[in-house]
């Protein structure tokens, strides 16, 4: 998990038909930690959101075959039930509740530990890769996180 | 010799006008069947991904926006068919209707 890259994924644990399982570990030191908060660090929830919403991504881009890029537009019902700190090993579940006309909702769960950390719904819509070098980008990542049928 | 009456718009119209009212920032007694959905009602395309994901849940269907568009985008049937509060409407009877066939 690179935080100030929005590299939040480390490995696609399992994708099964409509349901991704993916980790990541919280790096020890990074910026952000900088700012949020000066000597108290901790993940910020926008982040544990982005965390949920590119699991979410990942489930559709290997599902769809790269088809199509997911972009994130709604986020509902988000909690925040616990803190996260450096070094925290998470686990992500999203799993489909409704794909629909160009568009796929997901409800995504984070763990730590075990530990509930946080949930949502999101809604991302999938439209055609704006440019040639994204999909590159996004399956040589998907190479790096070992997404199944795109593994290196 | 009868009363002129406006026909009732129907369980579907007023179910869609809930769920657009509920979902953005249109009141719902300035939704009438007449209504266009973004002339008229200023939907912008965000909030109607949310209204028919409500749509998609309320009726159990799954309402083909991407056809509609590409068929309005080529000339193959006027936006109205579709995005007109009445048609709209009909459309989605149309679609519960082949989900139940």
């Amino acid at each position: 998990m690179r935080l100030e890259y929005f590299q939040m994924i480390d490995r696609v644990v399992s994708l099964d038909g409509d349901a991704i399982v993916v980790e990541s570990r919280v790096p020890e030191a990074s910026p952000v930690f900088e700012g949020h908060f000066p000597g108290h660090p901790l993940v910020p929830g926008v982040l544990l959101v982005e965390t949920m919403a590119q699991a979410s991504g990942w489930l559709i881009l290997g599902r769809n075959n790269f088809e199509r890029m997911p972009f994130l537009m709604t986020v509902k019902e988000a909690k925040f039930r616990s803190f996260v700190g450096p070094d925290a090993p998470l686990d992500v579940t999203a799993r489909i509740s409704h794909e629909g006309s160009g568009y796929t909702v997901t409800e995504a769960r984070l763990t730590s530990a075990g530990k509930r950390i946080a949930e949502a719904e999101i809604l991302l819509r999938s439209m055609p890769f704006p440019n040639p070098e994204l999909e590159a980008a996004m399956r040589a990542n998907a190479a790096r996180i070992g997404l199944p049928g795109y593994a290196a | 010799m009868a009363a002129e009456t406006t026909p009732s718009p129907g369980p579907t119209f007023d179910k869609v006008a809930e769920i657009i009212a509920e979902n953005s920032e249109v009141a719902r007694d300035s939704i009438t069947p007449d209504s266009h959905v973004t002339e008229d009602l200023g939907i912008d395309s965000l909030d109607f991904l949310d209204i028919v994901f409500a749509i998609d849940k309320a009726f159990g269907i799954k309402v083909p926006v991407e056809k509609w568009t590409q068929e309005v985008n080529a000339g193959e049937k006027p936006a109205d068919h579709y995005f007109v509060m009445k048609n709209l409407a009909a459309r989605i009877d149309e679609l519960v209707a082949a989900k139940a066939a």
